[in-house]
C-alpha cells in the first residue's frame, strides 16, 4: 500500500484538507451534539452544571480529535485496522481482568481524566478491521466458507468478551454490526439466511434454558426481556422505567411540554434522564416536532455517510463509512426504539446526545475515519 | 497490495447495491420510528398527558377544623388549641440514633413513641417527618428550639388539638376525642378519606361521638405537585374545606361548675331542666374525670385509677345510670289511681305500718305506721301502704302507662352516650322478658318504685317537669348548632286531669313546706321560689324478717355499697314552675337527709342564676350554708389549672 496508489491528482495536502471535509456531516454533528447540550441543561433543572458543561468540553475535544484523525490520509488507518482491532480485544480481556465493576457489569477502565469503555472502542475498530480484511481479499473469494468464517471469529471474540461483562445490548450490536458489514462486503445471502434461522433457534434455545443449570442468560436480563414483553407486569418495578418513558414521551403531544417544562423529567419519574432516556426528555418538552427534528438530523448522518461511501472507489473507505454509519445507526435506533417502548432496556445510549465521555469521543474519532475517508477518497 | 481496478468492477457494484439496500432499511426503520412518535405524541397524547398528571399531582387532604362547644351562655366548653410536637426528619438527621438519645437527655420522650418513630421511619420516605413526642409542653418546646442547632432534623411543630377548659365538668356531657383507632375504622362502611390522616381526631364518647357528623365539619384538599419519590414540590391549588360546626348546649357551665362541686366526694348524679323548654340546665355526674387525659392518650395507671374507683368515675350516671325511683314514684301511682277514679284526694287509708297482701306482708317504712292518711299527707310523711293499698286497686298495667306518659321506661332522644330507657314493667313485661306472670306483691314494689322499677336521673328530672307543668317536656341539650336555635322541648298538655295534677302538686309543696314534710329540713324559704319535691330512699337489699324484727340497721352502720340509695326530685317555684331538679346519690341513706339538700342548694343556685342570698335558706341553716358557700366558692375558683409536667 503506497501512497501512490492514493495520489490522485486532486487529492488536497496539508491544511487545504480542511476545505475538503464533509462539512455538512460536521454541521450535522454540531447540530445534534447542541441539541445534547440544550437537553442536558434541561434536566439539570437549568444548569450547566453538572452535565451539559463537560459535555460541552468533551465534544470540543471529541472535534479536535475527530480533525486529527480527518487530517490523517485513510490508508493510515487501514494500516491501523488489525492493530486497533487486536489493542480493543486487549482491552476487553483486560477490564475482563481488572475492570471497575459498575451496575452489575464490568465495563470501564478507569484512565483518569475519563472512564473509558472498551466495547464502545471495539464497535469501531471491529468495523475497521472487517473492513480492512474485505479490501485486502479479492472479491471472488469473498463467499467461499472459509474466507467467511475468518471474519465470523473477528466478530465472535470481542462479541463473547462483551457477553460476558454482561453487556447484551453491546453484544447485539456488535454483532449486528458486524454482520452489516459482511453483507456489505457482498457475502452470499445464504449464510445471512442460515445465520437468521440460527439466530431463531438460539433465541428458542435460550428462552429454553430459563431456570435450568446452563441457563444462559442472567436473570435480570430475563427479566428485562419479560417487562419489555409486558411492561404492566412490574409497573412499580423493572416495567416502571419503560412505563414512565412512555408517558412522558406521549404526554409531550405535538408541541411538546415546553423548554424545561417536562413534569416527568423534572419529578424524576424518568430514570437515567441524563443519558439512557434523554430522548423521553427531548419528546417531551418539544413534543413531536422536536423528536422528528433529531430523527431527521439522524437520517441526514445517515444520507450524508452513504453518499461519502458511494462516492469514493476505495473499498477500505466505503465499507469503513458504511459500516461506521451502521453502528451510528443502530446506537439511536435501538435507543430511540428501547424509550419508545418497542425494545428492552438494553443500556444503549443516545448517540452524541447522551451524557457520556468514551461514547462520544470514540464516535467523534470514527467520524473523523469517515472525514478522512471522504478527504482523501480517490477522485 | 492495493487494486484499484478491481473496485470499479462487480464487486464495486455490489457493494453499492448492498450499501444502497442497507441504507434503504435503516431509513425505513428511521421512518418507523416517526410513525411511531406520531402514534404516540399525536394521537394517543391526551390519554399519557392524564397519565403524566396523575403521577405529578397528589390530592392532599386538609384536615378540616372540629366545631367548638359553648354552653348556653358562650363559655367554652371545647375548643381547639394549639398543641406542639416534635418530628424529626430522617433525611436531616444523618444519625437518628444519636440525635435521638440528645433529644431524650433534654425532655422526656416515651420509649414506645420512639420505637414506633423508629418504625415510621423505615417505611417512609427519609424526607417526611416522623412525629417524635406529641402533645409537648412550651417549655420543652423552647428548649428544643434553644438547642436547635445541636439536633438537626428535629422540628418543633404546631397543630390542632382538643382541649376542654372546663376539665372534669362536662366530661360526661361531651365525651371526648380520640385519634382514629383501626377499630374505629373497622366499624364503619365507608370511612372518609379524611380518617386516614395520622392521629386525626374524631369524637370517642358523649356529645363528640354522637354529633361527630357535624362537629368534624368536611376536610379541605390541596392538590401539591410531587416527584417521583411522592415529594412535594409546590402546591397548585387548594379548595379550603368547611369547619365543623358550633354547638351550643343548653347546659349552664357555672350552676354545672357548682352541681359538680356540690356532689364532690359523693357518687351522685343531678339533673337540672327547665321545665318550659325541656334545656338541660345542668347534668352532673360525680365523680368525673380529666376528658383532656384522654385526648393525649391516658396512662395506663390514671386508667386503672378510673376503672378501679367504686365509685366509677367513667360512667355518666346521670343517664346511664338507673336506680329504683322509690319513693319519688309515689307521684305517679297516685296520678295513675286519681285518673282511674279508684280513689279520691280526699279518701283515706288506715297505715299500720303493714299491709298484709296474701301470705306476705308489705312493710311501710315506718313501723308504727301512719293512721290514717289521704293523698296529701301519703305523700308529705311518704306512706308506704296508702301506696300500696291504691295500687292493688289500680293495677300495675295502669301504673306503668301512667309512668311512661311522665317519660319514665322510655328513651330520651339525647345525644350522649348509653342513654339508657329505664323500666316502667307491666304484665306483659314480665311474660315476655322473665317468663312469669305478673304477682300482685309485684305491684306492691312497683307502687313504691321498688322491684323491678328503674330510673335514671334525667327521667327523674323530666317527670317532675311534666308534673310541675302538665306538658310533655322533652329535655334538650343542644341549644343552637352554628347560631341555628333547635327546637325546643316544651311539649303538649298531658292527657291527665289538671285537677289531678294540682293535687299532686299541693301534696308535693307540703313535702318540703309543711313542718312534717320529709323534706321540711330542705326547704326554701324566698316566698317567691317556694318548692316543691318528693324524697325518695331505695333499697339497694333486702330487709330480712329477722332485721325488721330486731330494728332495721341504720344506713350509717352498713358498708358504703350496701347503703340506700337517697333520692330527691323537686320543682321551684312552686307557683310557677321554671326549674326541676333530680338529684341521686348513690348509696347515700335517707333521700332527705342526702339528697334534698343538695337539690336545694343546686335548684337555688339556678333560680338565682349564681350564689343565692342566706335569706332564702332556712334561719337556722344559714350559718351552715354560708361556710358551705365559701368552701364551694374556693373550689370552684382555679379553673385554668396548670398543665400537668410529667409526661414520662
Amino acid at each position: 500500500m503506497s501512497y501512490l496508489e492514493y495520489a490522485v491528482k486532486t487529492t488536497p495536502t496539508g491544511l487545504r484538507k480542511f476545505l475538503y471535509m464533509n462539512w455538512p456531516l460536521t454541521l450535522l454533528l454540531i447540530s445534534v451534539a447542541s441539541a445534547g447540550f440544550l437537553m442536558l441543561y434541561s434536566v439539570a433543572g437549568g444548569s450547566w452544571r453538572p452535565w451539559a458543561e463537560p459535555q460541552m468540553e468533551r465534544f470540543a475535544l471529541g472535534l479536535v480529535v475527530m480533525f486529527i484523525v480527518a487530517l490523517i490520509p485513510i490508508w493510515f488507518w487501514r494500516s491501523m485496522s488489525l492493530l486497533a482491532y487486536l489493542g480493543s480485544v486487549g482491552l476487553l480481556v483486560l477490564v475482563e481482568l481488572f475492570g471497575t465493576v459498575g451496575m452489575g457489569a464490568q465495563r470501564w477502565i478507569d484512565l483518569g481524566f475519563m472512564r473509558l469503555q472498551p466495547s464502545e472502542l471495539t464497535k469501531v475498530t471491529l468495523v475497521m478491521v472487517l473492513a480492512a480484511y474485505y479490501d485486502w481479499l479479492p472479491s471472488e473469494k469473498t463467499s467461499r466458507p472459509l474466507w467467511v468464517l475468518l471474519p465470523v471469529f473477528l466478530i465472535l471474540i470481542p462479541t463473547a468478551l462483551v457477553l460476558k461483562q454482561p453487556d447484551l445490548g453491546t453484544a447485539l450490536l456488535l454483532l449486528a454490526a458486524g454482520g452489516g458489514l459482511m453483507f456489505l462486503a457482498g457475502v452470499h445471502w445464504a449464510y445471512f439466511a442460515a445465520v437468521i434461522a440460527a439466530g431463531v433457534g438460539l433465541v428458542t434455545a435460550v428462552f429454553k434454558s430459563r431456570g435450568t443449570d446452563w441457563q444462559l442468560l442472567k436473570d435480570y436480563q430475563f427479566r428485562r426481556i419479560d417487562t419489555f414483553l409486558d411492561p404492566s407486569s412490574d409497573p412499580l418495578g423493572a416495567g416502571y422505567h419503560i412505563t414512565q418513558s412512555k408517558i412522558a414521551l406521549g404526554s409531550g403531544g405535538w408541541n411538546g411540554r415546553g423548554f424545561m417544562q417536562g413534569t416527568q423529567s423534572r419529578l424524576n419519574f424518568l430514570p437515567e434522564k441524563h443519558t439512557d432516556f434523554i430522548f423521553t426528555t427531548l419528546a417531551e418538552e418539544f413534543g413531536f416536532v422536536g423528536g422528528i427534528t433529531l430523527l431527521t438530523l439522524y437520517g441526514l448522518i445517515l444520507v450524508f455517510c452513504l453518499v461519502t461511501a458511494l462516492s469514493t472507489k476505495d473499498r477500505f473507505s466505503s465499507l469503513v463509512t458504511l459500516g461506521i454509519s451502521l453502528n451510528f445507526f443502530l446506537f439511536f435506533a435501538v435507543n430511540m426504539s428501547m424509550v419508545m417502548g418497542l425494545a428492552p432496556v438494553v443500556g444503549v445510549p443516545l448517540p452524541m446526545v447522551s451524557y457520556g465521555g468514551s461514547a462520544m469521543l470514540v464516535l467523534m474519532a470514527a467520524f473523523g475515519i469517515v472525514q478522512s475517508a471522504h478527504i482523501h477518497r480517490p477522485r | 497490495m492495493k487494486r484499484p481496478t478491481k473496485n470499479t468492477g462487480q464487486a464495486h457494484k455490489r457493494l453499492t447495491r448492498r450499501a444502497l439496500v442497507l441504507g434503504g432499511m435503516q431509513l425505513a426503520f428511521a421512518g418507523g420510528l416517526a410513525a411511531r412518535m406520531r402514534y404516540m405524541q399525536v394521537e394517543q397524547a391526551d390519554q399519557y398527558r392524564l397519565l403524566a398528571e396523575e403521577n405529578r399531582i397528589n390530592i392532599r387532604l386538609i384536615p378540616p377544623t372540629r366545631g367548638r362547644i359553648y354552653d348556653r351562655n358562650g363559655q367554652v366548653i371545647a375548643q381547639n388549641s394549639p398543641s406542639y410536637r416534635i418530628v424529626i426528619v430522617r433525611e436531616d438527621a444523618g444519625d437518628v440514633d444519636k440525635v435521638i438519645a440528645d433529644l431524650a437527655r433534654l425532655i422526656p420522650l416515651k420509649e414506645d413513641e420512639i420505637e414506633r418513630a423508629k418504625t415510621e421511619m423505615r417505611r417512609t420516605a427519609p424526607f417526611l417527618p416522623v412525629t417524635l413526642a406529641d402533645q409537648v409542653t412550651w417549655e420543652d418546646i423552647s428548649k428544643v428550639a434553644i438547642n436547635a442547632p445541636a439536633l438537626p432534623g428535629v422540628t418543633p411543630e404546631v397543630g390542632l388539638t382538643r382541649q376542654y377548659p372546663r376539665y372534669e365538668d362536662f366530661a360526661h356531657v361531651v365525651g371526648y376525642v380520640g385519634p382514629v383507632s383501626d377499630y374505629d375504622l373497622s366499624k364503619m362502611e365507608d370511612p372518609e378519606p379524611v380518617l386516614m390522616i395520622p392521629r386525626f381526631q374524631i369524637g370517642k364518647v358523649g356529645l363528640e361521638a354522637k354529633k361527630e357528623d357535624l362537629l368534624r365539619g368536611k376536610a379541605g384538599a390541596k392538590r401539591v405537585e410531587v416527584n417521583a419519590t411522592g415529594r412535594v414540590m409546590r402546591e397548585l391549588d387548594r379548595r379550603e374545606g368547611q369547619p365543623g360546626a358550633d354547638l351550643q348546649l343548653t347546659i349552664d357551665a357555672d350552676l354545672q361548675e357548682y352541681a359538680q362541686a356540690r356532689l364532690a366526694g359523693e357518687s351522685a348524679a343531678v339533673v337540672v331542666i327547665d321545665c318550659e323548654t325541656g334545656d338541660l340546665r345542668a347534668i352532673s355526674s360525680t365523680p368525673s374525670f380529666d376528658p383532656n387525659l384522654f385526648v393525649r392518650g391516658i396512662s395506663v395507671a390514671d386508667y386503672q385509677a378510673l376503672t378501679q374507683d367504686n365509685h366509677r368515675p367513667l360512667a355518666n350516671k346521670t343517664v346511664q345510670g338507673t336506680y329504683p325511683p322509690g319513693s319519688t314514684f309515689k307521684m305517679i301511682t297516685a296520678l295513675a289511681a286519681l285518673e282511674a277514679g279508684v280513689v279520691g284526694p280526699g279518701d283515706t287509708v288506715y297505715c299500720p305500718g303493714f299491709l298484709k297482701v296474701g301470705s306476705r306482708r308489705f312493710h311501710c317504712w315506718k313501723r308504727g305506721g301512719h293512721g290514717m292518711v289521704d293523698l296529701e299527707t301519703s305523700l308529705k310523711r311518704s306512706c308506704d301502704v296508702y301506696y300500696y293499698d291504691v295500687a292493688l286497686r289500680v293495677g300495675i298495667d295502669k301504673i306503668s302507662d301512667m309512668a311512661r306518659k311522665f317519660g319514665l321506661g322510655i328513651k330520651h332522644d339525647l345525644p350522649m352516650s348509653a342513654v339508657a330507657a329505664g323500666l316502667a314493667p307491666n304484665q306483659e313485661w314480665k311474660r315476655r322478658v322473665h317468663g312469669q306472670e305478673w304477682l300482685i306483691g309485684d305491684t306492691a314494689n312497683a307502687s313504691i318504685g321498688q322491684g323491678y322499677m328503674l330510673a335514671s336521673p334525667l327521667q327523674l328530672a323530666v317527670m317532675s317537669a311534666r308534673i310541675a307543668t302538665g306538658r310533655t317536656v322533652t329535655p334538650r341539650l343542644i341549644r343552637s348548632i352554628n347560631g341555628v336555635e333547635q327546637p325546643t322541648g316544651a311539649g303538649e298538655p298531658l292527657d291527665v286531669n289538671p285537677r289531678n295534677l294540682e293535687q299532686v302538686r299541693k301534696a308535693m309543696f307540703s313535702v318540703s313546706n309543711d313542718r312534717r314534710g320529709t323534706a321540711y329540713r330542705s326547704r326554701i324559704i324566698a316566698d317567691e321560689f317556694r318548692m316543691a319535691g318528693k324524697t325518695g330512699t331505695s333499697q339497694v337489699r333486702n330487709i330480712t324478717k329477722a332485721e325488721r324484727a330486731a330494728g332495721v340497721i341504720r344506713n350509717e352502720d352498713l358498708p358504703w355499697e350496701r347503703r340506700d340509695h337517697a333520692l330527691f326530685v323537686s320543682f321551684a317555684p312552686y307557683d310557677n314552675p321554671k326549674y326541676a331538679v333530680a338529684v341521686v346519690v348513690e348509696h347515700g341513706g335517707g333521700g332527705s337527709k342526702a339528697a334534698a339538700p343538695v337539690a336545694r342548694d343546686v335548684m337555688l343556685q339556678a333560680l338565682y342564676g349564681g350564689t343565692p342570698p342566706l335569706e332564702a335558706y332556712p334561719v337556722a341553716d344559714r350559718e351552715r350554708i354560708k361556710e358551705q358557700q365559701k368552701r364551694l366558692e374556693g373550689d370552684r375558683r382555679p379553673k385554668a389549672r396548670p398543665e400537668k409536667k410529667d409526661r414520662a
